[in-house]
């Protein structure tokens, strides 16, 4: 040793070095318990992007979720109310007593199963019916017009039109059974389609979802580089930092999640609301007569629920990750 | 303790760096590693902190072949050596005393176990009254001595340090050498990266000295 070294004053001792004794856990100038800060900073630029970010993901996912169930619920709705009906035309013809006819008719239809309300529009009602394009005063006697009777159906499709067709054929002639099929078949394809692009539109918005998280979870997780690399130089596990980061990412996560899916749900609410008040008006009893009544069902409520932990989850994980790729390069 | 054969560095597929190191760190021992910019003192440094495997030759570390040792053992032969930074890697978000309990939380202790203990060393290298402050409002002196403290915090068998003296007036460069010969004589062994001679003629000993790749011992 040089005697510049030697002759500068030495430091106290190192305090409890590896020979002398194990300092005690509370000394005198031991300071109090104090509340360590988190190895990963709580919030930071990049870290209020990040969350901004997947609220507003989230929240775009959640709507189009909840549009995407109202559509499919409506679509089911005109299904399964243009299934539940049926109606029999009895054409006029020379000689023929409508009346009877109707009525027989009408007791063929109850014999049929599967059908639980037969409805015979009397002459009447008929009238009511063309009132719009023949005027009143319709005489049934001048005019050839067929009569309708209308059957509501069960559920359980016992219904067997074809049956029913060639009974009428056999015993009523001139009446003929319109189930519908044509207009059906188009609505429902049409239904579908929508529900098809809906769930389309859904597929994509979770896609943008997912790579809008990822990138911001990225850029977010590009601050804190240093952080990996000091922890990873003083001896910590690699499980221990990716845990470290995944914790934090999955509260940040989630705190835009939430935000995102509740104004989502509060969304939808505010939009019953509305709809709820504008009920007993001509104009909406005629959307809700074409379209039913707006309601997102309790399938779209559970969507935004997964919305938000699929996207918390993918958060986490993307950080995770990302602390793995840091420290492959690390080593 | 740390023993080189014959290694060799390269990076990518650039010249080697250094070449054919051959020595040994024994335990207990002090050393000083130097030489011109750029011949590759950082380079070997990072092969001893092992962030780093060479392209050729042995690395035994603690009486482990770098070469055959599994990643998941890496984590446990870090702590057994203390890693001061040149440019202090401090966190900035954390006290002081936060940063120099860094070592020992990561290791899973409680924090009431190494509180005393982290705080008698804070106030051994002068930081007793800014255990509180926040690296950013440190000066370059105080960083320095806290990144000291923190490479010694978990007893270290092995202490390397990169221009420790590098941003601090010769005053300081003294009395934070003074602060490494005392662990030294506590048991550690000490490898100090400087290019100031002024520093090295403070205290005899042995020098480890690269240039153009290459390593030429002075016991």
């Amino acid at each position: 040793m040089s005697a510049n070294a030697a002759a500068a004053p030495e430091p106290k001792g190192r305090p409890a070095s590896k020979t002398g004794p194990k300092p005690k856990t509370k000394t005198a100038n031991a300071p109090r318990a104090r509340r360590q800060g988190p190895i990963v900073p709580a919030s930071s630029v990049s870290g209020h992007t990040l969350v901004m970010v997947i609220a507003i993901m989230t929240y775009l996912a959640a709507l189009t979720a909840g549009a995407v169930d109202l559509v499919r619920a409506t679509a089911a709705g005109w299904e399964r109310d243009i299934v539940r009906e049926t109606t029999v035309q009895i054409r006029p013809a020379d000689g023929r007593d409508m009346n009877a006819a109707v009525a027989r008719v009408a007791e063929i239809a109850r014999a049929a199963p599967g059908v639980v309300e037969v409805r015979p529009y009397s002459e009447a009602e008929t009238a009511r019916l063309l009132e719009p394009w023949l005027g009143a005063g319709l005489s049934f006697s001048d005019l050839p017009i067929p009569r309708l009777v209308v059957l509501r159906l069960s559920d359980d499709g016992r219904f067997d039109p074809a049956a029913l067709k060639a009974a009428l054929e056999r015993e009523a002639p001139g009446a003929s059974l319109d189930d519908h099929r044509r207009f059906l078949d188009r609505l429902v394809a049409m239904a579908r389609t929508l529900v098809a692009l809906g769930l389309g539109v859904l597929a994509l918005v979770l896609a943008a979802t997912v790579l809008s998280v990822v990138f911001a979870t990225r850029g977010a997780m590009a601050g804190n580089r240093d952080i990996v690399q000091v922890l990873h130089f003083v001896g910590a596990k690699d499980g221990y930092i990716a845990g470290q980061f995944q914790r934090r990412f999955l509260r940040l996560g989630l705190k835009g999640g939430l935000a995102g899916g509740l104004a989502a749900i509060g969304t939808f609410l505010l939009a019953e609301l509305t709809a709820e008040q504008g009920v007993g008006s001509a104009a909406v009893d005629q959307m809700d007569a074409l379209f039913g009544r707006f309601q997102v069902g309790p399938t779209a409520y559970v969507g935004v629920v997964a919305i938000v932990v699929l996207i918390s989850v993918l958060t986490a994980v993307t950080s995770r990750v990302t602390v793995f790729r840091t420290l492959r390069a690390l080593d | 303790m740390l023993r080189f054969e014959n290694v060799g560095l390269r990076y990518g597929p650039g010249p080697e760096v250094l070449r054919d190191l051959t020595f040994e760190i024994e335990s207990n021992s002090f050393q000083f590693l130097t030489g011109p910019s750029g011949a590759g003192k950082t380079s070997l440094l990072r092969l001893l902190f092992l962030a780093l495997k060479p392209t050729r030759g042995l690395v035994n570390i603690f009486g482990r072949d770098m070469a055959t040792l599994p990643k998941k053992d890496l984590p446990g032969l870090r702590r057994r050596i203390g890693v001061v930074f040149q440019d202090f890697r401090l966190l900035d978000h954390m006290t002081t005393y936060e940063n120099v309990a860094l070592p020992l939380r990561v290791a899973g202790r409680d924090e009431s176990s190494y509180r005393a203990e982290v705080v008698e060393l804070l106030g051994w290298v002068g930081l007793g009254e800014r255990l509180d402050a926040l690296p950013p409002v440190l000066s370059g002196g105080e960083k320095q001595r806290a990144a000291i403290a923190r490479a010694l915090v978990a007893r270290p068998e092995l202490l390397l340090a990169d221009e420790p003296t590098g941003n601090v007036d010769p005053q300081l460069a003294r009395r934070i050498l003074r602060l490494f010969v005392e662990l030294h004589k506590s048991g550690t062994s000490v490898v100090i990266a400087t290019h100031d001679i002024a520093l090295m003629d403070l205290y005899d000993a042995r020098r480890l000295v690269l240039h153009d790749g290459r390593l030429h011992i002075y016991e």
